[in-house]
């Protein structure tokens, strides 16, 4: 049995999880470019790779995607936070598009419509399934076998 | 030529299916715990961070998804990027949605699975 377990502020951690994952992993990316190629001899390189602020920024947004991804997965089935969430593969397009000024092709324009159509599809519907749980069945006490004494054979 | 084929294959495979144990063990712990917000509110920011720690089940989906992580770091330093993120990615969606019909016993109905296809088709579509 599916049932809607949404509120607003559950829609808006759904946001936090969309948003932190691909800017996050954009900030390492471009931290890591400033840093350039740490060699497997030289590991104490990415010590100070921290102290970038991209990588630091970078860091936290991924700590915050995790957590929200667990609340998330707390109260919302892994089959609608997985398609609501990957809005974030549009969002870091259209910033893509209209921040840094990267040109889009018609089929990456097809993929961002749809996923956003996916997205929508899928917000619509329930978001968490009950799994009912196997009950001992209570026994049925009949009144007459209350307080009537048996006959023990021996 | 078709070695080559077969190696990206196992990688992309490997990726996959690390991912979506890791993904299903998460949320089957997460389900087991319960609605963290209540937790949360019973015993605080700690006793929910103890309540996920504690959890075997969550421990082992965090160990599939490094193990999925280190896969794909081993598959990109062999195969192009354009080729093994987007398959990777948009293959996890269906076999997550598969695996959670499955395991987690998740009513995946017409919508969620048009909405896992959908997303699967645009994340390839976004990689051109």
């Amino acid at each position: 049995m599916t049932k809607s377990t949404m509120t607003f502020r559950r829609y808006v951690v759904l946001g936090v999880v969309a948003v932190t994952a691909p800017l996050g992993d954009t900030l390492l990316s471009a931290g890591m470019e400033k840093v350039g190629p740490v060699s497997l001899h030289h590991l104490s390189a990415l010590i100070y790779a921290i102290q970038t602020p991209q990588i630091l920024l970078g860091i936290v947004l991924l700590i915050a995607f995790f957590a929200s991804y667990l609340a998330s997965l707390s109260w919302a089935d892994l089959t609608y936070v997985l398609p609501a969430t990957s809005i974030g593969n549009v969002i870091v397009a259209l910033l893509a598009r209209f921040w840094r000024h990267e040109q889009i092709s018609p089929l990456r324009w097809l993929g961002i419509l749809l996923i956003t159509a996916a997205v929508g599809f899928v917000a619509q519907g329930p978001s968490y399934t009950e799994v009912e749980e196997k009950k001992p069945v209570p026994c049925e006490i009949s009144p007459e076998s209350v307080g009537t004494p048996t006959r023990q054979s021996s | 030529m078709i070695q080559h084929g077969w190696a990206d294959a196992a990688m992309i495979g490997a990726i996959v299916v690390f991912a979506t144990i890791g993904d299903v063990l998460i949320a089957a712990a997460m389900r087991a715990i319960g609605d963290l917000d209540d937790i949360k509110a019973a015993r605080g920011l700690g006793g929910a961070i103890l309540a996920v720690l504690g959890s075997v089940r969550f421990v082992s989906g965090v160990f599939f998804m490094a193990l999925s992580f280190f896969s794909l770091l081993f598959a990109l330093s062999h195969a192009d990027l354009s080729l093994i993120a987007p398959a990777s990615a948009s293959l996890t969606f269906v076999t997550n949605a598969v695996a959670a019909k499955i395991f987690l016993k998740e009513n995946v109905d017409r919508r969620r699975w048009i909405a896992a296809v959908c997303v699967c088709a645009g994340v390839i579509l976004m990689a051109h």
